[in-house]
């Protein structure tokens, strides 16, 4: 009996100890010892810490680096604002058909591949696009305006791209707080802003951070938004990340780059869980 | 003496159905009252309504003689006990009792001896610090209780707030309750449906049916003086014959059932021979004997079979045919006169004209 639960238990353990070991950890330690090495002259190769050095010094690198996290946050805390009432609104206020039909109406964009949604906002937002016509047509504008290629372009479409999965942890949350703790609020004498305060936030808690957390990452890792509607300025880490593997093959800085991109998620995810009094059991549990 | 809570004639529909169907009343201070009702009968409408949370179609709601239907919930001088309580998770005991008073600005230190005082009066004092979900049932309800008190409201509105509770748990926060309204000396509203809820606590009770207010009286008066059928079938248990009034003087009458045998009782209105009418006879007004001799003192005599015996402690019945098929409810008494009673036996019944309370019936 106790040999067959322990097959059993192997049997089961194998699947995730293949995933983690083959897809996480051997990737990553080997990236940790390629960005460790420098490369002396064909196939020598010598430990150091030169390409880290690098990375810390060059200014291009650090302000990258530092513009990649500080517009990944901006990206999360735009998409909490926006999502926080739209989530709301799906959970508590919305009934029966209309409530399922305002969450397919978040869900139905994600049909479509990413591309193909970024190539939509850069249909609207171009030079001869709809938006710009639409202010020429009103008067607004007299000439065609550009919208792309700039900060605010790519924080519409990383906004964009993480909504859903804002909402979705945000609507769960909401929804299983009852709708007579609220009333009590009110009853009780509060007001909207402090029966928000003291009751729908903190409730809605483990939906925030955990929104957060993923909005976050998506926002810091993706590589496509900023690509195609950033500008000459908004460079983003990730495509230096591309161009030292890809452009430069040069898989040692590359590996640093992106070592150090791992390291500045889970400093942050950990700094918001430390922010929020959260652990990351209580938030992903 | 102005009354703590005043509706009139409170009207409340939904599209096509009345839900509140102009209902009035008014509670002196310091009483408790109840509104009794099966669920479905629109005593949650009234209750939110006088919260706040409903605008009545038509009828005016005044607290203290001011008509508060401009008022939002937040700022009306009612608090609410919900139905499941609603205590606040997410705060410990302390800050949920503390809520209402953080929402009046008052100091934090002035905030800390209020609660304790609140603490101390539900008798459970040192528990500020600890989380929602570490109390009991009982001690969840109380604290619902002290959360509203605090605020020193007009009216304190309780919502069924012993539905979740266990039998035993339930019994004793009866008893519980109606010593915190002694104690707290504001007047409650409280709305149930379980009538024994209603008689052990209320000072005034509102038997309510579809809408409207049946009754409204004593425990004392509804159960004894019923003005209606509705009142009558809802407060106790009864059993019932249907008939036609042969003989009328006054108010006693004699009423032939539908089965044929004659009946004495009394009548509740106006009714004249040839009526259509109903009567109620309440299981614990029979007398049950082993000789008719022993039953010659009351008006309506019958005889029958015993045919299941309803053990229930306290509250045992016996199901009794009589001659014509008709199975009646019977308290059994536990004085050990009928220890021995089993399936089958002959039984003598009887019940005084006094005891049966007879109904006119809307053809």
């Amino acid at each position: 009996m106790r040999l067959h639960a322990r097959i059993g238990f192997i049997l089961l353990l194998t699947p995730l100890v293949l995933w983690l070991g083959l897809l996480i950890v051997i990737p990553h330690i080997d990236m940790l010892l390629i960005s460790l090495r420098e490369r002396i002259s064909f196939g020598v190769y010598e430990t150091s810490t030169t390409h880290y050095q690098k990375a810390l010094t060059e200014p291009l690198y650090l302000r990258t680096f530092w513009r990649t996290a500080v517009m990944s946050v901006l990206a999360t805390a735009i998409t909490l604002l926006i999502a926080f009432p739209v989530a709301y609104y799906i959970a508590k206020m919305a009934k029966g058909r209309l409530q399922q039909v305002l969450f397919m109406l978040c869900l139905i964009p994600f049909y479509v591949s990413e591309l193909v949604r970024t190539f939509g906002w850069m249909i609207l937002l171009r030079e001869t696009g709809l938006i710009s016509n639409l202010l020429q047509w009103a008067g607004l504008a007299d000439q065609p305006v550009e919208m792309l290629y700039t900060d605010a372009a790519m924080m519409v479409g990383l906004v964009y791209t993480s909504m859903l999965f804002m909402v979705v942890p945000l609507v769960t949350t909401l929804e299983s707080l009852d709708d007579s703790v609220v009333e009590a609020g009110y009853d009780l004498g509060g007001n909207g802003l402090s029966v928000l305060r003291e009751i729908i936030i903190p409730h809605a808690m483990p939906g925030i951070v955990s929104g957060c957390i993923v909005v976050f990452m998506l926002s810091l890792g993706n590589y496509l938004t900023p690509t195609m509607l950033g500008g000459k300025d908004s460079l983003w880490f990730t495509e230096m990340i591309y161009n030292q593997f890809i452009v430069r093959s040069n898989w040692e800085l590359g590996a640093t780059f992106g070592f150090m991109l791992l390291v500045l998620s889970s400093v942050i995810v950990w700094g918001m869980l430390r922010l929020t009094g959260r652990t990351l059991q209580e938030t992903m549990g | 003496m102005t009354p703590d809570l005043e509706c009139a004639d409170l009207v409340k529909r939904f599209g096509d159905t009345t839900a509140v169907d102009n209902v009035s009343f008014s509670v002196p201070p310091g009483s408790f009252f109840s509104i009794l009702g099966p669920s479905g009968c629109g005593k949650t409408t009234i209750m939110r309504m006088i919260a706040g949370f409903l605008d009545p179609t038509s009828g005016d709601i005044r607290i203290k003689g001011g008509s508060v239907l401009d008022t939002p919930p937040n700022k009306r001088p009612v608090n609410m006990v919900f139905q499941h309580l609603a205590l606040f998770p997410m705060m410990t005991i302390a800050d949920n009792i503390g809520y209402g008073l953080r929402r009046q600005k008052m100091p934090k230190d002035q905030i800390a001896r209020k609660v304790d005082e609140a603490l101390d009066r539900i008798g459970l004092p040192g528990i500020g610090g600890r989380k929602v979900d570490e109390l009991s049932g009982g001690q969840k309800q109380r604290v619902a209780i002290a959360r509203c008190m605090v605020l020193e409201p007009d009216v304190l509105l309780l919502d069924e707030p012993l539905g979740a509770l266990d039998l035993k748990l339930r019994e004793h926060m009866k008893v519980e309750l109606k010593a915190l309204q002694a104690a707290f000396d504001t007047t409650f509203v409280y709305i149930t449906h379980d009538q024994s809820e209603a008689l052990v606590m209320s000072d005034q009770i509102a038997v309510m049916n579809a809408g409207r207010f049946e009754q409204v009286g004593t425990g004392q008066d509804l159960y004894y003086r019923p003005d209606t059928p509705f009142v009558a079938g809802f407060i106790g248990e009864a059993n019932r014959w249907k008939g036609r009034i042969e003989r009328a003087e006054g108010s006693a009458l004699e009423m032939r059932t539908e089965t044929g045998l004659a009946m004495r009782a009394t009548a509740t209105g106006t009714l004249s021979p040839g009526d259509t009418a109903e009567i109620f006879v309440r299981p614990e007004s029979i007398r049950l004997a082993a000789t008719a001799e022993a039953l010659s003192a009351f008006d309506n005599q019958l005889q029958g079979t015993v045919t299941s015996i309803l053990f229930n402690g306290a509250a045992s019945r016996v199901l009794v045919q009589d001659s014509v098929g008709e199975t009646l409810e019977v308290t059994l008494p536990q004085s050990g006169e009928f220890a021995n009673l089993k399936r089958g036996d002959t039984l003598h019944i009887g019940w005084g004209a006094a005891q049966a309370t007879c109904f006119a019936v809307a053809a």
